[in-house]
């Protein structure tokens, strides 16, 4: 997919700067995106680097694991037929508590490990209520420290990078809510087979 | 109250360094170790960042971008959305260093303070890049029918955005 946009972005870019004489501009622009790319990688990925440092010492104290245990409460309730203490309600609370923190390396392998768990109640390769739950919570992005942008916020000069935070959080939260209460009504009973 | 948001890094550290301590894990090697895999995560996504920066640069240097704001702004100023952010927002779902590099973009033509800055920053903060993450998940299981995901996911999408909005015009 990304192949067709990619190529149309580039194509279309430089056939319309002949029509809108603009093609001087353009050349100009991919020298200035290839050293626009490398300085970005240079500040705001040394910051993520070192983000990412933090968060693995998260993980290793185990801060993940009760971030976990606080959201299992929610977990029952919004996937029906996963109990507390069972290893999908684990795995679903981990992923989340994963995502929360920023851990996408981590957050990745527990919700697919969460998923193949849930898939086994799944027949005929359809997915079930909870397959897609998961995956629909797992779209709607839940962080605490939005540290990728904070980064990128401070090195395009922002005053104040991080003021976007308690925004993102009213928003994420909002979204959370909403998706999960519609695909509760959209979902249905379970098809088997 | 904008500024709590700026106590959130130094208060992660502090906090994830005391209950670390607390739990006597060997913070120094946890932390290298961590390291490492951030700078592999960094290149990982580079090429791809690479390739995305290119073009978002052309569509902006070639006047495609104002051309499409244009068109699509009667429908954006109905709806009260920026028109400014609707190429954003139509690539957000599709690609995560796309979106990356097309915020990098707006900031740089807008300004990271502006109204479209923070919005952009709000929008990219609260959604994901739905169509990659419904991929590696249903395609680890060999789910063949994902059913109603992708409506409800996109649907959140959009509802997303629209609440980014909102919030940037009540919170500033």
């Amino acid at each position: 997919m990304l192949n067709i946009i990619w190529a149309a972005m580039l194509v279309a870019s430089f056939v319309y700067s002949f029509f809108a004489g603009t093609a001087a501009e353009v050349g100009a622009s991919v020298f200035e995106s290839c050293t626009n790319c490398v300085s970005f990688i240079l500040k705001t990925g040394s910051f993520m680097v070192m983000w990412s440092g933090f968060m693995r010492v998260a993980e290793e104290s185990r801060l993940t694991d009760k971030i976990a245990s606080l959201m299992s409460p929610v977990i029952g309730f919004v996937f029906k037929g996963v109990n507390r203490g069972s290893q999908e309600a684990k795995l679903i609370s981990s992923n989340l508590s994963a995502n929360m923190l920023g851990l996408s390396n981590a957050a990745t392998p527990l919700g697919i490990a969460a998923m193949k768990k849930l898939s086994e109640k799944s027949r005929n390769n359809v997915a079930t209520n909870n397959m897609c739950m998961l995956a629909v919570v797992n779209c709607a992005s839940l962080q605490l420290v939005p540290s990728t942008l904070i980064a990128l916020r401070s090195q395009a000069g922002s005053a104040s990078p991080a003021d976007i935070t308690v925004p993102i959080w009213i928003a994420s939260a909002i979204t959370v809510v909403f998706a999960v209460v519609l695909t509760k009504i959209v979902e249905g009973r379970d098809r088997i087979g | 109250m904008a500024d709590i948001g700026s106590f959130v890094v130094p208060a992660m550290i502090l906090g994830i360094m005391i209950h670390a301590l607390c739990h006597r894990v060997d913070v120094y090697s946890a932390f290298t170790s961590g390291l490492k895999d951030g700078v592999q995560s960094v290149f990982a996504i580079f090429p791809a960042l690479f390739a995305l920066f290119i073009a978002i640069g052309a569509l902006r240097a070639s006047g495609l971008v104002e051309l499409v704001v244009a068109w699509i702004s009667p429908l954006a100023d109905f709806v009260h959305f920026p028109s400014e952010l609707v190429p954003f927002a139509l690539l957000r779902p599709v690609s995560g260093s796309g979106s990356l590099a097309f915020a990098s973009d707006i900031f740089a033509t807008y300004g990271p303070d502006s109204f479209a800055g923070r919005a952009v920053s709000v929008m990219m903060g609260s959604t994901e890049t739905t169509f990659y993450t419904t991929a590696v998940y249903f395609a680890a299981t060999g789910t063949k029918d994902i059913r109603h995901t992708l409506k409800c996911a996109l649907i959140a999408d959009c509802v997303s955005m629209a609440v980014s909005v909102a919030v940037c015009r009540f919170y500033y």
